[in-house]
Order: C-alpha cells, then sequence, then structure tokens
C-alpha cells in the first residue's frame, strides 16, 4: 500500500520541479493520502481535517532538493500522524498507597476480559498486587473465563454468582475483598462489553464510576473497528472521562485507522497496544510506528525490538565474528535461518522492511516458507563434518541428502552453490560500516531481488540442438559414443 | 416486532444518515455538482462500504446525473439499484425471507454440518446459539460441538447456552486438538441422528497461516466422518469492522472457501458496510444478521430489505 501510494504521489508530483509546493500541485498528491486514510479506516471527517491541515502545512514549504517531492510530502503526512496520535503516556498513573482501581469498558468482543489479564500480569511482573473483579454478569461464561486467566497468571480473581445481582454490587463487593486481603494495590474492573446506544448499561457504568471513582478508565478499542470507531469512543468519553485507550487484535492486518478516529475525538492518549492471545502479548503505544502502518510503510523498529526479544545477542556477535573472518559454515547458516523463523512467517518480516512489501505483494506465489523449509530438511540431513566441510560433499554424498531430505540432487547442489556465493557476498558485507550495509540491502532489494530473472527457481533452458527431452538427449548421447566406439574399432581394424 | 421492523431499527442510524443527507444535499431543481458529490461520497464512507465500492456509486451518480437538474426520485432509484446490484452479484444467491431456512444448504442425506468461524470476539458463539435455536424453531434437531479448546470457558459458554436450548453438546477438554472435537460433533450427530451438527471454532486472525491452515484441516477431518461436509461453512463478521472485513473474508475464504457470512451486532450504529465490498470483491454473500443480544435476534439477510431498510422512511 506504501508502495502504491508512493507511486500515485510520484506520478501527481511529477511536474513539481523546483520551486514551492502549492496548494493546485499538491493536491493530487494529497488526495492519493486521503484515499490511503479512508482505506485505512479512519474516520472520513478525521481524513478530511487532516488532509486541510497537511495542506496548509504543506504549502509555501521550498521542494528540497535532496528529496523527491514525493517523499517530501510523506514525510510531512507522516509526521503529522505522529503529532495527531501523540503525546504518549504510558503510566497508568498508580497511586504511591492505597488502591488504585483501574476500570475496564468497551463493545462487546472488543477484548476486556483478555486485556485485564494481560494488564494484572503485567503489573504483577512490575511488583504489583493486582486483583480481578469479574463484573460481566452478561456474556454465559465471562466470570470463568476471568477465572482461569487468573488462575493462569496466578492473580486473585472476585467473583460472585450472577444470578439477581448487579455489576455495581459485584464491584462494591470487589473493593471490600482487596482491603480485606491486605497487599493488593491495583483493582482491575472488568466490566461486560455493551453498546454506547444502550442507554440502561451505560448508565450501570455511570453508576460504578460515581460510586467507586475508579482512577483510570480504559477503553478498550478493536483495532479493525471502521468508520464507528469514532461513535462508540465518543459516547463512552462523554458518559465516562476515559483516561485512556487500549487498542486491541493489532497482530493482524489492520492498519489501524481507528487510532486515529479514537484518538481524534477523544484526546485521551493511547496507552497499549495488544498483539497476541497469549497474556504476554502487550506492548507500550508508540505513535510513529502506528502512523507508519496506517500509510502502510514498513515497521523496522518493531522488527528490531522482536528481534533482539527473540534472537540470543551471544550468538549473533559470535556469527559475526565467524563472518568477518570468513569461517561462516553450513552449520551457521542453519542456526542463523532458525533464529530468523522464529520472528514468524518470512511474509511478515518482509512487509516490515520498507521497500520489501511491495516484494510481497507483486509475488503472491513466492513461498518463501516453504522454499526455507526444504532448505531446512537438506541441511539437517547432511552430516555436521559436511556442514563444516561442504566440499567434501561428492556425487554419492550429494544423493544421500537428496534421499533423506526429499530434494533433488539438483537442489543439493544449487544450495551449495548459492551458500558460497552468499558466503562471499556476507563476508563483504560483515566488514562494511552500518551504513553501507544497509545501502547494499537496499541495492540487494531493487536489483537482485526485485527482478524476476533472479535466483528464484530458475528453470534451466535447453540449447537449440535439444528436443526439451532431456531422458531422450541422454539417449541419443549414448547411442552416438556407442558409435562412435564401434566406429574406432572399425578404423583399428 | 416483525423482521421488517427490526431491522430497520438496526438500520435507522445508517437510514438517517443517507436519507436526510441526500434530500438534503439533492433538492429539486438544483444542479448536481463535484461539491455535492462530494458529499454524499462522505456519507456512503461513513458505513463503511469503502472507497471502492463508494467510488462505484458515485460513478454511477456521475454518469446519469453530473451537471443536470436533480430529480430526486431518479437519484433514489439510481442508488437503490446499484446497492442492490452489488449486494446480489449475479443474483443466484437471494434467499426468501419467508423460508428462512433457505440460505442453508442442507445434505441430501443425514446430517447437515455448519462449520462456524471468524476472527475473535466477533460474535461466533452467540451466533451459534442463535443459528441452534433458530434451525430448533423450524424443526430441525441440533447437535454442537465446542471446537473452541483454546480461549478459557469458551466450552463452558456454548455448554451454558446448550443447556438453554436443551441440545446435545460435545465437548473436550481445553487444548485439545479442535479437528478431534469436530470429528467426535460428527460421530455424535450420525449416532442421535441429528439434522444439523454446529461446530464452533477458536477466533483466530486471519494473518495467523498455522491457525488458518488448522481450519482447513478440520474441514478436512470432517468431510471424512461425513462426505459432502461441512455443508455451510459460515463466516461470522462484525459489522463494526472496517476495511480489515475484506482481508478476513479473503483470508478464511482461501481457507475453508466460506459459502456465505453471517453479519453480528448490527444493532449497534455501525452498519457493516464492508459487506458490499466483500460481495463486490470476493462474491460472498451475507446469509444472515445479528441484531440483538437476544436468542431470537437473528434474520435471514435480504439485500433488498437491507437496501430499502436504508433508504425508506
Amino acid at each position: 500500500m506504501f508502495e502504491n501510494l508512493t507511486t500515485s504521489l510520484k506520478g501527481a508530483l511529477s511536474v513539481i520541479g523546483r520551486g514551492t509546493l502549492t496548494e493546485s500541485n499538491i493536491r493530487e498528491g494529497l488526495e492519493a493520502v486521503r484515499q490511503a486514510l479512508l482505506e485505512a479506516d479512519v474516520n472520513y471527517d478525521i481524513a478530511q481535517q487532516f488532509i486541510e491541515k497537511v495542506t496548509a502545512e504543506a504549502v509555501g514549504e521550498k521542494v528540497l532538493k535532496a528529496v523527491r517531492p514525493d517523499q517530501q510530502i510523506v514525510g510531512i503526512v507522516h509526521q503529522e500522524l505522529i503529532n495527531l496520535m501523540g503525546p504518549v503516556d504510558h503510566s497508568l498513573h498508580l497511586r504511591r498507597d492505597g488502591i488504585t482501581v483501574l476500570m475496564m469498558c468497551g463493545l462487546q468482543g472488543s477484548g476486556k476480559t483478555t486485556t485485564c489479564g494481560k494488564l494484572a500480569r503485567m503489573l504483577k511482573e512490575q511488583g504489583k498486587k493486582p486483583m480481578l473483579v469479574a463484573a460481566d454478569l452478561q456474556r454465559p461464561a465471562a466470570i470463568e473465563q476471568l477465572r482461569v486467566i487468573g488462575e493462569q497468571i496466578e492473580v486473585p480473581v472476585h467473583t460472585e454468582d450472577p444470578q439477581g445481582n448487579s455489576a455495581l454490587k459485584v464491584c462494591q463487593n470487589g473493593m471490600k475483598a482487596a482491603k480485606t486481603a491486605g497487599k493488593i494495590d491495583v483493582l482491575i474492573l472488568d466490566t461486560a462489553g455493551r453498546l454506547h446506544v444502550d442507554k440502561q448499561l451505560m448508565q450501570e457504568l455511570e453508576q460504578i464510576d460515581t460510586k467507586l471513582q475508579p482512577d483510570q478508565i480504559l477503553f478498550v478499542c478493536d483495532a479493525m473497528t471502521g468508520q464507528d470507531a469514532v461513535n462508540s469512543a465518543k459516547a463512552f468519553n462523554e458518559a465516562l472521562e476515559l483516561d485512556g485507550v487500549i487498542l486491541t487484535k493489532l497482530d493482524g492486518d489492520t492498519r489501524g485507522g481507528a487510532a486515529l478516529s479514537v484518538k481524534a475525538v477523544t484526546g485521551v492518549p493511547i496507552k497499549f497496544v495488544g498483539v497476541g492471545e497469549q497474556l504476554d502479548r502487550i506492548e507500550s503505544f508508540h505513535p510513529e510506528r502506528m502512523a507508519g502502518r496506517i500509510l502502510g510503510m514498513g515497521d523496522v523498529v518493531s522488527l528490531v525490538e522482536r528481534a533482539q526479544q527473540q534472537l540470543n545477542a551471544d550468538d549473533m556477535a559470535l556469527q559475526q565474528e565467524k563472518l568477518k573472518k570468513g569461517q561462516f559454515t553450513l552449520d551457521d547458516f542453519k542456526n542463523q535461518m532458525g533464529q530468523i523463523r522464529k520472528l514468524g512467517p518470512i511474509k511478515e518480516i518482509m512487509k516490515m522492511i520498507p521497500g520489501m512489501g511491495s516484494l510481497v505483494d507483486s509475488n503472491p506465489d513466492l513461498d518463501a516458507e516453504s522454499d526455507m523449509g526444504r532448505i531446512e530438511a537438506i541441511l539437517s540431513s547432511m552430516t555436521p563434518n559436511e556442514r563444516e566441510n561442504p566440499e567434501l560433499i561428492d556425487r554419492s554424498r550429494r544423493h544421500r541428502i537428496a534421499r533423506g531430505s526429499g530434494t533433488d540432487p539438483a537442489e543439493v547442489n544449487k544450495l551449495l552453490k548459492d551458500f558460497q556465493n552468499m558466503a562471499g557476498m556476507m563476508q563483504r558485507m560483515a566488514n562494511l560500516g552500518m551504513r553501507d550495509r544497509l545501502r547494499a540491502v537496499r541495492e540487494l532489494a531493487d536489483g537482485g531481488m526485485l527482478n524476476p530473472n533472479a535466483e528464484i527457481h530458475k528453470t534451466k533452458e535447453r540449447s537449440k540442438r535439444g528436443g526439451g527431452d532431456p531422458i531422450k538427449l541422454r539417449e541419443d548421447k549414448k547411442r552416438k559414443r556407442k558409435d562412435a566406439a564401434k566406429q574406432r574399432k572399425k578404423n583399428r581394424r | 416486532m416483525g423482521l421488517f421492523d427490526k431491522l430497520k431499527k438496526g438500520l435507522q442510524k445508517t437510514k438517517d444518515i443517507l436519507r436526510t443527507d441526500v434530500r438534503d444535499l439533492f433538492k429539486a431543481g438544483e444542479i448536481l455538482d463535484d461539491v455535492k458529490l462530494r458529499e454524499f461520497e462522505q456519507r456512503l464512507i461513513r458505513t463503511d462500504m469503502g472507497v471502492a465500492a463508494s467510488t462505484a456509486i458515485i460513478n454511477e451518480l456521475k454518469e446519469k446525473h453530473l451537471g443536470r437538474t436533480v430529480v430526486i426520485d431518479e437519484i433514489w432509484g439510481t442508488i437503490r439499484a446499484t446497492l442492490i446490484g452489488l449486494l446480489k452479484g449475479d443474483g443466484a444467491s437471494t434467499w426468501d425471507p419467508a423460508k428462512p431456512l433457505s440460505p442453508i444448504t442442507f445434505a441430501e442425506s443425514g446430517p447437515t454440518v455448519i462449520l462456524v468461524t471468524g476472527v475473535n470476539g466477533v460474535g461466533k458463539t452467540t451466533s451459534i446459539a442463535k443459528l441452534a435455536r433458530f434451525l430448533q424453531v423450524h424443526g430441525k434437531k441440533v447437535v454442537l460441538a465446542a471446537g473452541d479448546t483454546f480461549r478459557a470457558a469458551a466450552v463452558e459458554q456454548l455448554t451454558m447456552w446448550s443447556q438453554r436450548l436443551g441440545c446435545e453438546i460435545v465437548t473436550r477438554p481445553s487444548g485439545t486438538d479442535p479437528a478431534s472435537v469436530a470429528y467426535t460433533g460428527c460421530e455424535k450427530g450420525l449416532e442421535l441422528n441429528a439434522d444439523v451438527v454446529i461446530i464452533d471454532t477458536a477466533g483466530r486472525l486471519q494473518t495467523h497461516k498455522n491457525l488458518m491452515e488448522e481450519l482447513t484441516k478440520i474441514s478436512r477431518v470432517i468431510a471424512k466422518k461425513i462426505p459432502g461436509g461441512p455443508h455451510e461453512r459460515l463466516l461470522v463478521l462484525d459489522a463494526t469492522t472496517g476495511q480489515n472485513g475484506i482481508s478476513q473474508a479473503k483470508n478464511f475464504g482461501e481457507a475453508i472457501d466460506c459459502t456465505g457470512i453471517v453479519l453480528a451486532k448490527l444493532d449497534g450504529t455501525a452498519k457493516g458496510g464492508v459487506v458490499v465490498a466483500i460481495r463486490q470483491q470476493m462474491g460472498i454473500p451475507v446469509k444472515y444478521i445479528g441484531v440483538g443480544e437476544q436468542i431470537d435476534d437473528l434474520e435471514v439477510f435480504n439485500p433488498e430489505t437491507f437496501v430499502d431498510a436504508l433508504f425508506t422512511a
């Protein structure tokens, strides 16, 4: 998408050579931006206002010589998005003494109960003593769900029989229970999901708000929400005065325009984002990453962060050393591939790298996953000795490896050749500085990888002479050799 | 409340937006210009139908009415026809609201298997309960299979519904392979001679490839036990979902070749206009809509009623 945006921007702005950006010469470009925002589910009015603001910002700016005008506009748009979604405030403003009460609210199915568990787990890791209150009396088994989550993270849960009970009572009793239990310093209220148009249920929330005076009211919002995000966020904010927003289900491929809409109508900061079903999948919100996501740009920062979490730093340093010395073996290659696969599906990783996104979209058949699977199988079918000294691999070994990995001897051969090339390239790269290295990767993406005729499964071309059928060719050759031998015999006589 | 009223009530907001706006925007005798078209586009986008579908409608308007004096009825006609046209597709998949079970393809003999899928928190379990009730009311014997063995207390949630409905349910402990639950569900359906087996699945985001493959596996395992099954592969879609709904329909469609959509949570202010875009791009029809939290709040989807409810008072 970002690639689409930049291409359409490039087309629209190609007329601007030098001088300044004016309203008329960037109008078409900003129309492309507007469409991108709408496709990302940013509310129509907010997208409109945003474009007006950016126009005001951009008009009169000098076209910089160093960057292309389209890049310049994307830069401005990106920065404006960051400004709109910031400033950040990741703190839950916990009290120094007494019990901090956090109340969660939101529509049905936005992920409140799971988020409660995630928050409790996070607070517990920070040395707090959280307690959960199951105040969702509406949905069948919601109480049970919170109880199970509490057990998983070893946090106490206050539950009551939903029959003839009210959410307010449960919350009040939960507060009492927290006080009597002692040591509890954070109380998290899990309320039932409700529609913002349901007056009765909204009043119930208001009652809890006035009686318990929660320190923080957090609105849980599904990142996939469309244009309606403004309506619900606005209604909840008017009823309860929200303190923060938690955006959930960001591990999907949603562009998350709802973030911009919600921030714009409520004005409260987005504090956290949920990025997975497991209870440790909660992260702080970063406007610059979200801006990139909304525009469909890569998210290198997240990738690097994830890499840091998943990859073993010592291992990497060791391999780096080996690379520099040119001692990179197939064994290291295998390890490194395993590490990369830990980061997630290859396509997802590639999408996070700027410039690579288009590669994925333009090659839907490119199945990196199964290619890597095959390579791993080949490598695993080698003996450690062979991985250390690939030159050992002769015809017979090659056949054994192919049989073991369910591949073709030719594939084994190709892998070995590719590895040789790559090892050389990597050694060169290891000796470059960070900046040059990035450029080298870029060049690779632009030239090598985007070239459809490059290495990916090239079929061998037959010469003009042969009819194409390799078996027939082989037999022809055999016959000719035999004939020649016969001829030689004859000549000797 | 009749079907029509309920639907209209659910669509009140969209209707208000569209109707009042069309009247405000296009006064009889005025000339339709770009500015007015733009304002109308805003209202279309707000229903979540997406840029492509909105543009299709706007272009239609442009072609027929731009620069001309406006006759309101003509514009009504154009919008209505375009929307119904988009929703109906080739017209092969429209059902008779008088026959509420007509959207479901039943097996020729033996139990019909319905596999219900969707992303997290769209209302799969509730929709299953409603669907089961719907089928029961129309004289079908239903068996449920609690295939969400991942989320905490999901099995309990469906069990509670089954108790309320008084129908059979197959459960396995948390963490069991959902395909095995589906298999047992089919076995139970055969054993009890049930008419319909509804299989619940855990919510999953469409980008998780392994989880999508799990769905394919479930589908395969069902077909082993009951040839031709699952006969219906429904995708539950949250009406508040924006353009990501397209990606959901695409990926779930690739995994299990969805036969239809259940559009849930249509009782809020969100209108689920994304189904227009989905219909346009993937051709997956909407079969049922959820219009409330009560067990009877499930209706057969009818494109004409849907669009009529948008435009008539």
